[in-house]
């Protein structure tokens, strides 16, 4: 139990990242995506999940984007059918959350070209990866779009050049190969 | 860009025929995932998801054990494996394979094998152990993207202790051309400085050199890791300052590639990290503060197009420019500012303006006036989190005069509410509210009982304890009314026990049982039989639990003395004497006892006896003898369970050390006590295999060294009940503008027709925020509560008065007497309307550690007069242009006891102002004036810490057996003699053991003065900052402060500790905490072990146990008197250390201070 939450508010020694974790869920509160940031034990994130599904999906459309939960603050966004769910702490800024919220979306729009539901059901490895382009460990890592998408591309492309190539290659061949495809590709784009 | 994602999501049930469309990686519906995921939306149960995903599990597991499964399809199944764990399913068996898939499989295999790695484990889980090859490989790849993955998964989770294995090849990537690789790089260091900070403490410069990488990228991400230390440590890094202002300028000024634009405004992120860090570093730091004035101005005019992320940065921009060292200027636009956020009309905006005004109310409570009516607004809203946050900011404007509204709110509120975790912080908000500012004895007692129904089981324990303290031993007001007080307790108690007691918690129960106990007898014609009575229906209810009924058991043994209730007691005891609960067998047949004899019982329990005469032999020795005849006769040594476990999980644990010392074969039969004791092995080793007397020492080992943990010694730490009077400080904090208000009636006239509802609200406007205008501003400042104030906690009053010198102490061993004594110090200022004081008190030190310099260091007391009135008094009214009367001329705020000193003016100034060469003095000079006591102590070169055009202060550390002292050196260099001296040192990481000549009368010109402080270190820190002020008077009246800081080092506080080898051998078992690392060894000629100890020894102030061949073993202690011990051995070229201390983190600090002398030999 925390003490005093003015004090939590005062001075924060925590070597916590900024962000805990993330859920997507859909409005029938199937998970979607989850991705934790602090150490938990299996049992433990399925407590959690199961008690913010019922509490966000228990809010009205009007309401205010943010919870007090636990100790921690959660923000939410719906989009469509899908809800993106990230814990913070309580001193972090909830309104840059919720636009690396929509940042993430915005990631998944251009990527998925015009995100729905059922794309992130059936390919939610790539959005896993892309997840992981944009946050690493808790925190922003790239925030600029392109660069972004242009990681996702490069190992996208490494996937396409190694399903076409013959398997005798070796790695060093293929990471040629890779490299030269894609700058090729980035100039086209440019 | 939102409304686009909207509408095509939106269009979403046509998708849902599954047909699929062109572009980039459409629904894989021919897949088996894509079959797996058709047929669990087709089913109709729960139950029949269970039975499908079950066979799909068990298909899981026959293909990835089958040889023939290629690593093409292993990926296609750990996808299909995550899949079924993200619905809630275990899959357990297939986290082996994903780190093979890691391991083995190609590229876009290995991505898939990471993702299903960093999703199944975390950071705790052993199977990690077996990804560091891997990631050893990966990141010495040639392919770009393999080293990207392998960066990835690191800093997402990554055994601690394997670290030292990849972190040269994570530094090495800091300087790869690739940018994306430098990012990642980056953020993995910042992951190991999060989960082990010793590891990179040594490559800090290299985070300096990532902050000024050409790309943008890079410097973002070395952004988190200076987030993290500067609010470790915000001293070390002011000298960055200026970077990060500049970096900051250039990107509110857009000079940043178009690409981190977000919706057209630059970089918010790294904006909003900038402002943190730049409020971290100006908090109470004028001449930091005014490095960032100008750019903050900058940010704050920039932001201004109306979407989310210009209101993120506008609000981090307003607690930045709240945090830092105020100006009035940008208050005055900060507070607009979150006016606009309150009164806006989307919700999340009015929420932040919410929680932006609790922290702003503190200081100046007129922005929660120019708001209050959007405030009661929001205290109906439907929202619950903004009623929350409304209460939030209602409890920091709480004074006497409005307590019992906002309390009423705050438990209106409490009584809907559900969640634990709010349950809890409210009601000790109440509770806190109450004992403060509680108007009259009736509404505390009422106001507590609703606190104890709804606060129940959950609330903190602190709460129910300090109530009970604060009925036993008043508040330091008359006697007559805490009488009365009492009294009032036993009537609402007894009320509530006359009706239903079923609903009343546990906790609430034995708070009514105790103080029944003790005070019924106060009531006048109260018969104790009527009490026993209510007590004994009380025993017998079904839903109180054991420990309850042995606080009513107790209560009635206090009231068993009266003639009715011996017969009602006897009839208790004889049914509880045969109850299977021990405590309550005990406890009746006690009751019965003392029922039957009056005279023992007046003797026990007598009314009204004082509440601190007990004396408690916390350290238990008069069990020593008991204890250490059962040792004798071969009862096994007390271990504490902590330490149980730890050797539990050491025997049980895998052995990560290479194997490097082949044992000969006959020694195997001690190998896990070789484990345990490094003195053991360096004595096997040299022994080559005795095995016989080897057992013999074994044995003897584990019998003896018992003494530690049952002995005095071995609770140290609590008996040095040092009692410290503390100092009546200065007024603390830093000068804040405050802004007059002519209070609540101004703004309710500006209203004209009043609808009822609308009267209604004025109506409790007024009553929540009286007390807010100028009249009554003492209350704005939680620091110079008046009189009035009811019920003060002891230990908080000591807290607010007290300079950090008692802070430390006063927690624990505080005993009342010297609390009566801030009390009356504070009661003295106020009734006399003087400012505060800089009354100093005498402090007498009875820690055994500092026996040598026990001075009682008396002060005779200034005059109150002189110090206080002509303070130079920072009034700024124009901050929210109201309230202009009050200027710089009136006093209301000195007559109101506050008092706001000018700090002093940048310290780089004064630091060229005054040379201390150029003002003549040497530090031969200057140690000319150490005392005989003193100058005989090794110490430290004097350096200059801070002066001013009359006065510089010196300092040096000294060090002594005991402590260290950190001797300060005054020296007046000017014309004119100064007077009043007072030194006041703050660091709340040390305690101060004992102090000299901190305050002096009279200081003639061009002469000097030598205080110190005595100084422990009690929990280990790599270096802690030391901040305090000299005051002083140079021309009569006119008081001065000159502030300083300085540094000191964990080696400062290291001392020898002197052990034979044996007693380092029963020490090193009775230690928990260790760490192990491989340090440089120092080659030179002679013997590279010995020459790198006495170098350690040299630099640090160890002590050399002994040397046996290649193994040496070190003692040390870090004062007061910690031990940790140090066990070297030389292994493959270089110094295998092992430390071992009671203390957590004490070996981590003192390795990196190895580590650095090593470096630097």
């Amino acid at each position: 139990a925390r003490a005093c939450r003015s004090d939590s508010r005062r001075e924060d020694f925590s070597r916590t990242p900024m962000m805990q974790f993330m859920l997507l869920f859909s409005r029938q509160g199937k998970l979607r995506l989850q991705k934790w940031y602090v150490p938990l034990s299996d049992k433990e994130k399925k407590k959690i999940t199961r008690e913010l599904v019922q509490t966000v999906l228990a809010r009205k459309p009007k309401m205010c984007s943010f919870l007090e939960w636990r100790d921690l603050k959660i923000v939410y966004k719906r989009y469509a059918s899908l809800y993106f769910c990230c814990a913070i702490e309580d001193q972090d800024n909830e309104l840059i959350t919720l636009e690396i919220i929509h940042r993430y979306v915005e990631l998944l729009d251009k990527y998925f070209g015009s995100v729905c539901e059922l794309d992130i059901i059936f390919n939610f490895e790539k959005a896993y990866f892309i997840l992981d382009e944009f946050l690493l460990g808790g925190e922003a890592q790239e925030t600029s779009k392109k660069n972004v998408l242009k990681a996702i591309e490069q190992a996208d492309l490494l996937q396409e050049v190694c399903c076409s190539l013959p398997s005798s290659l070796g790695g060093v061949a293929r990471c040629h190969e890779r490299q030269d495809v894609s700058t090729a590709r980035s100039s086209q784009t440019e | 860009m939102s409304d686009v994602v909207e509408k095509t999501l939106t269009a979403l049930p046509s998708l849902l025929s599954l047909d699929s469309q062109s572009g980039a990686g459409k629904l894989s519906s021919t897949s088996k995932l894509g079959g797996l995921i058709r047929s669990i939306t087709e089913l109709t149960s729960k139950h029949e998801e269970e039975k499908l995903i079950n066979r799909e599990l068990a298909a899981i597991k026959e293909q990835v054990s089958s040889p023939n499964t290629s690593m093409r399809q292993m990926k296609e199944i750990m996808v299909r494996a995550i899949y079924c764990e993200m619905l809630g399913y275990e899959a357990s068996f297939s986290y082996i394979h994903a780190i093979k898939l890691a391991q083995q499989g190609s590229a876009i295999e290995k991505r898939v094998g990471y993702l299903a790695v960093s999703l199944f484990l975390n950071e705790s889980h052993d199977l990690l152990l077996l990804l560091v090859n891997t990631v050893l490989k990966d990141l010495q790849s040639t392919n770009l993207i393999e080293v990207c993955m392998a960066l990835t998964v690191v800093s997402q989770l990554f055994p601690k202790d394997m670290i030292p294995a990849i972190l040269p090849l994570v530094e090495e990537k800091l300087t790869n051309p690739k940018e994306i690789i430098r990012r990642k790089a980056v953020l993995a260091l910042h992951k190991f400085y999060l989960i082990a900070p010793n590891q990179v403490q040594h490559i800090h410069s290299k985070f300096r050199k990532a902050l000024c990488d050409k790309d943008p990228g890079v410097m973002t991400a070395s952004l988190h890791i200076y987030l993290q230390l500067i609010k470790e440590n915000p001293d070390s890094y002011k000298d960055l300052t200026g970077s990060f202002v500049a970096i900051l300028r250039q990107v509110v000024g857009g000079k940043l590639p178009v690409d981190f634009n977000y919706h057209n405004v630059p970089a918010p992120w790294l904006q909003i990290q900038l402002l943190r860090i730049l409020s971290l570093l100006g908090k109470d730091d004028q001449s930091t503060s005014e490095l960032m004035y100008e750019v903050l101005d900058e940010s704050l005019r920039r932001a201004e197009m109306n979407h989310n992320i210009t209101y993120a940065i506008l609000y981090e921009c307003v607690k930045a420019i709240y945090t830092i060292y105020p100006k009035s200027e940008l208050l005055e636009k900060a507070a607009k500012c979150i006016g606009n956020f309150v009164v806006s009309p989307k919700i999340n905006l009015k929420y932040l303006g919410l929680k932006a005004l609790t922290y702003v109310v503190q200081q100046d409570a007129s922005l929660a006036l120019q708001h209050q009516m959007t405030i009661i607004e929001c205290l109906d809203h439907s929202d619950s989190i903004i009623k929350r946050e409304t209460l939030e900011v209602l409890f920091r404007i709480t004074n006497v005069k409005n307590v019992a509204v906002i309390v009423e709110k705050m438990l209106d509120f409490l009584k809907l509410c559900n969640d634990d975790y709010t349950i809890i912080d409210l009601v000790g908000k109440v509770a806190e509210l109450a004992e403060k500012y509680s108007p009259n004895n009736e509404w505390f007692i009422q106001t507590m009982n609703v606190v104890f129904s709804l606060g129940g089981e959950l609330m903190h324990p602190d709460i129910p304890n300090n109530f009970l303290r604060l009925l036993a031993q008043g508040f330091g007001s008359e006697e007559e009314e805490q009488q009365q007080l009492r009294v009032f307790a036993v009537d609402s108690y007894l009320t509530l026990l006359e009706s239903d007691t079923a609903h009343l918690p546990q906790r609430f129960l034995q708070v009514i049982s105790w103080a029944l106990g003790e005070f019924s007898y106060l009531k006048d014609g109260l018969e104790p039989c009527k009490v026993t009575k209510l007590l004994a229906k009380l025993l017998d209810e079904r839903n109180v639990t054991s420990e309850s009924r042995s606080w009513i058991l107790s209560a009635m043994a206090k009231l068993s003395a009266g003639p009715g209730a011996a017969a009602l007691a006897l009839q208790v005891s004889e049914r509880y004497s045969s109850s299977l609960d021990t405590v309550l067998r005990q406890q009746a047949l006690e009751l019965l006892h003392l029922s039957q004899d009056p005279e023992l019982h007046a003797r026990v329990l007598p009314h009204g006896a004082a509440w601190d005469s007990f004396e408690v032999d916390s350290s238990l020795s008069f069990l020593d003898s008991f204890v250490s005849e059962a040792l004798s006769q071969g009862a096994a040594p007390y271990k504490a369970p902590h330490q149980r476990q730890e050797e539990l999980r050491q025997e049980k644990a895998l052995s990560l050390e290479p194997y490097s010392i082949s044992l000969p074969v006959s020694l195997s039969s001690c190998s896990i006590t070789d484990r345990q004791s490094p003195t053991l092995l360096s004595m096997s080793s040299s022994l080559s295999g005795n095995s016989n007397e080897l057992k013999a020492g074994s044995s003897t080992l584990k019998l003896e060294g018992v003494k530690r943990v049952w002995g005095k010694e071995g609770y140290l730490h609590q008996q040095d009940a040092v009692e410290e009077a503390a100092q009546v400080e200065e007024a603390a904090t830093p000068a804040l503008p405050l802004s007059p208000q002519q209070g609540g009636a101004e703004s309710q006239q500006t209203h004209g027709d009043l609808t009822v509802v609308e009267q209604e609200k004025q109506k409790l406007a007024s009553s929540l925020f009286v007390g807010l205008g100028s009249q009554n501003s003492t209350f704005l400042m939680g620091k110079s509560d008046s009189t009035s104030q009811q019920f003060r906690r002891k230990t908080r009053a000591a807290d607010s008065t007290s300079s950090g010198v008692s802070e430390r102490s006063s927690s624990s061993s505080h005993s009342s007497c010297s609390d009566f004594l801030h009390n009356n110090l504070l009661e003295d200022s106020q009734n006399s309307l003087n400012t505060q004081k800089i009354g100093v008190s005498n402090g007498t030190h009875e820690g055994p550690v500092t026996q040598s310099f026990q001075t009682a260091n008396g002060i005779p007391e200034e005059d109150g007069e002189e110090l206080g009135n002509p303070l130079p008094v920072i009034v700024d009214s124009d901050v929210a242009s109201i309230g202009t009367e009050t200027s710089k001329e009136t006093s209301p705020f000195l007559d109101a006891g506050m008092v706001l000193v000018q700090p002093c003016s940048p310290q780089t100034e004064l630091r060229d102002f005054v040379q201390p060469g150029s003002s003549g003095i040497t530090q031969t000079s200057l140690r000319s004036q150490f005392p005989p006591e003193l100058s005989q102590l090794p110490h430290s070169d004097i350096s200059l810490l801070s002066s001013d055009h009359s006065l510089s202060l010196s300092a040096c550390r000294a060090y002594r057996d005991d402590a260290l002292l950190f001797v300060i050196i005054l020296s007046n260099c000017s014309q004119s003699s100064t007077n009043g001296l007072s030194v006041q040192l703050d660091c709340k990481q040390l305690k101060v053991a004992s102090l000299r000549g901190n305050a002096l009368e009279n200081l003639p010109a061009h002469s000097m003065s030598v205080c110190w402080y005595a100084l422990l270190m009690e929990e280990p820190h790599t270096q802690v900052t030391v901040a305090g002020s000299v005051s002083y008077r140079a021309v009569p009246g006119h008081t001065q402060t000159l502030q300083f800081t300085d540094k000191l080092f964990l080696t400062d506080f290291i001392r020898p500790l002197t052990l034979s080898t044996e007693e380092y051998g029963k020490l090193w078992l009775s230690f928990s905490q260790d760490v192990r690392q491989n340090l440089k060894l120092i080659q030179g000629e002679g013997d590279p072990l010995r020459a790198t100890l006495s170098a350690l020894k040299e630099q640090l102030q160890l002590h050399i146990v002994d040397i046996i061949g290649s193994e040496g073993i070190v003692a040390c202690r870090l004062l007061p008197d910690s031990p940790c011990l140090l066990h070297c051995r030389i292994h493959g070229g270089s110094l295998a250390v092992w430390l071992r201390s009671p203390l957590l983190s004490l070996p981590d600090c003192l390795l990196y201070y190895c580590q650095k002398t090593l470096e630097e030999c």
